[in-house]
């Protein structure tokens, strides 16, 4: 398969426009801009839109109005544009509309925002959690595919280190033959009755149901959550100590813990993929065995409420990560120093870090 | 009974004569004269109507052409979406002086710069109708509203109203704007008169189009539904006339 290389955020928008995405909405933020750059000359080629909106808002509405229509549609920002755009974000998933929300983050801060929904209601997003370019590529590709099925909104997290980094990469498309219709789409009425694509639910007998609609959306949650958890793990046969981290820092990590095994420490790794679902099951069954469990995170600590969530107290659980920036406030700081790393699984190995 | 003509019923493309307005109000009446048009126009099978939020959001269930629900105010970004991704198809957007004006300036003013290519339209009554009589951006001064109840809108303490007609109508993105009324059957006769020819617009796809249409509130108005023309012609019509600002 043809391999090409491509900065992250440009092999994100082809990765959109390879699954059918033909509509897209942006409005320039650091580190995500480069995903709008390459959207305004790509979108036209294959006889799709971009819109250069003139504030988040306007940009997350765009997509929902093009989502509504049955079209493919995504967007990208950074943490402080998802923010702005919470409000549609979550009634996009009452309205059970299909769409990709990539944010390419300053750091890890929105763990929280993306994993408990930053906005009203009772409603989740499915949060996809890419580590290298490629799987950046294959999980914009799955996250289409995952809305689809459930429609409902799907988040990609990347950040400052994946939307910068060249790597090759191949489009491997998915086989979707398994989809239903979108036989909900407002495209006009033509010889059918017509369609009410709503945040409250469609009519029944002509009345607005709410209650039962946001009853039924819940009751999707379970099912999503029990279908769709992914998880990645490494070294964990004799592990006595699990690093859990995700996104590009999980990189960093994975490269740690290896150096740590070479330094004769049984330290594993595991990578939670999906973000939400949480693949609490298997942060458990790896746990069961061990002395601790770490947990890298750029930030103050958010994943590891859901570590803490999973393992419910069994093991220790170590904070090794923290907040960390240089000058930029753009999320590339010395805690991903490998030595750094390092150096605090160490510590936790040797039992000489508190939990 | 063969003598006797049918002359006014129910436009086809409602499914109820039930719905949650007030008696007087002159939102359904738009509807009404929408619904007419998109049915003489014969554009049912190819309508995609972005519906804001206020009184009128109980509309999307009782009418029979697809209906796409936006947000307070981005009803023109939803549109816009919706459009741009199937450009044949007939998009109108409703909304109210809060949605639009107030909550959703930017999305409304953007729109008509871009010169979207659909047909946006407004029903101004001056208040926030459905959360119960507020002043809204387009209330007009000397209005009596929940927040101004002691000495109606007052232009030093609570700002003017926003005429966004007049403002759509100086972007270049704009082909169509005017303004109607519900107020009287000559009023009626003209809004339908100018909503098709905003829909022509549209139609030929040469740019955005706007129609402001002056409705009646005599809930939030604390006048008598008998009252309320007189109430639009002394209180709304001066700041808010009649006609047609632009047109290609």
């Amino acid at each position: 398969m043809t391999r090409v290389l491509m900065e992250g955020s440009h092999a994100v928008a082809e990765a959109a426009i390879q699954a059918g995405c033909r509509f897209y909405a942006g409005y320039p933020i650091t580190p995500s801009t480069e995903i709008l750059e390459y959207m305004s000359y790509r979108m036209p080629q294959v006889g799709g839109v971009c819109m250069n909106a003139e504030s988040e808002i306007e940009a997350i509405n765009m997509v929902w109005g093009a989502a509504g229509c049955g079209v493919r549609a995504m967007i990208a920002s950074t943490g402080q544009g998802i923010s702005l755009m919470q409000e549609a974000l979550a009634e996009m998933a009452n309205a059970e509309l299909p769409c990709v929300v990539v944010n390419m983050k300053r750091g890890q801060g929105d763990y929280f925002q993306a994993t408990r929904g930053g906005g009203h209601g009772d409603y989740r997003h499915l949060v996809l959690a890419p580590h290298t370019v490629q799987e950046a590529v294959d999980l914009v590709q799955l996250g289409f595919h995952l809305a689809d099925r459930w429609r409902n909104p799907v988040d990609v997290l990347g950040d400052f280190v994946l939307s910068h980094t060249s790597e090759a990469v191949a489009f491997r498309p998915l086989d979707e033959r398994d989809l239903p219709p979108k036989t909900w789409a407002a495209t006009g009425a033509r010889g059918r009755p017509a369609h009410n694509v709503t945040p409250l639910g469609a009519p029944e007998k002509l009345r607005l149901n709410p209650g039962s609609h946001f009853a039924a959306i819940a009751a999707k949650l379970p099912r999503i959550a029990a279908a769709e958890k992914r998880c990645e793990t490494g070294f964990l046969d004799d592990a006595e100590v699990a690093v859990v981290a995700f996104g590009s820092p999980a990189r960093f990590v994975k490269y740690a813990v290896h150096v740590c095994r070479e330094r004769g420490m049984r330290v594993g790794w595991i990578r939670p993929i999906t973000l939400w679902p949480f693949p609490d099951e298997t942060v458990a069954a790896a746990a069961a065995g061990l002395r601790a469990v770490a947990v890298f995170e750029q930030n103050a600590g958010q994943m590891i409420d859901d570590v803490r969530l999973a393992v419910l107290g069994r093991v220790p659980i170590v904070e090794i990560g923290g907040i960390s920036h240089d000058h930029s406030g753009f999320g590339v700081g010395p805690a991903l120093e490998p030595e750094h790393i390092i150096a605090r699984i160490t510590d936790v190995y040797r039992g000489q870090a508190a939990a | 009974m063969e003598s006797l003509k049918k002359v006014s019923g129910k436009p086809e493309l409602l499914l109820s004569t039930q719905h949650s307005l007030c008696p007087g109000c002159g939102e359904p009446l738009a509807l009404r004269t929408i619904l007419e048009l998109v049915t003489e126009l014969e554009l049912r099978d190819r309508t995609i109507c972005v519906c804001g939020i206020g009184c009128y959001t109980a509309f999307p269930g009782i009418i029979d052409v697809d209906v796409l629900q936006a947000l307070h105010g981005r009803a023109p970004s939803v549109a816009t979406g919706a459009k741009r991704v199937l450009p044949d198809r007939f998009v109108f957007t409703l909304q109210g002086d809060g949605d639009m004006v107030s909550e959703g300036l930017q999305e409304i003013v953007h729109s008509a710069a871009r010169g979207e290519k659909f047909t946006a339209v407004l029903l101004n009554n001056g208040v926030f109708g459905e959360t119960g009589g507020h002043m809204t951006t387009t209330s007009v001064l000397g209005q009596r509203t929940k927040t101004t109840m002691a000495t109606g809108r007052v232009a030093e303490q609570h700002g003017w109203p926003i005429r966004i007609a007049d403002v759509i109508a100086q972007l270049d993105g704009s082909v169509y704007v005017a303004r109607g009324g519900m107020h009287t059957p000559a009023a009626i006769a003209w809004t339908k008169r100018i909503l098709r020819e905003a829909f022509q617009v549209q139609l030929a796809g040469t740019g955005f189009s706007f129609v402001e249409i002056l409705t009646m509130c005599p809930t939030d108005w604390y006048v008598d539904a008998t009252e309320t023309p007189d109430w639009i012609e002394r209180n709304f019509t001066p700041t808010y006339p009649l006609r047609i600002l632009k047109s290609p």
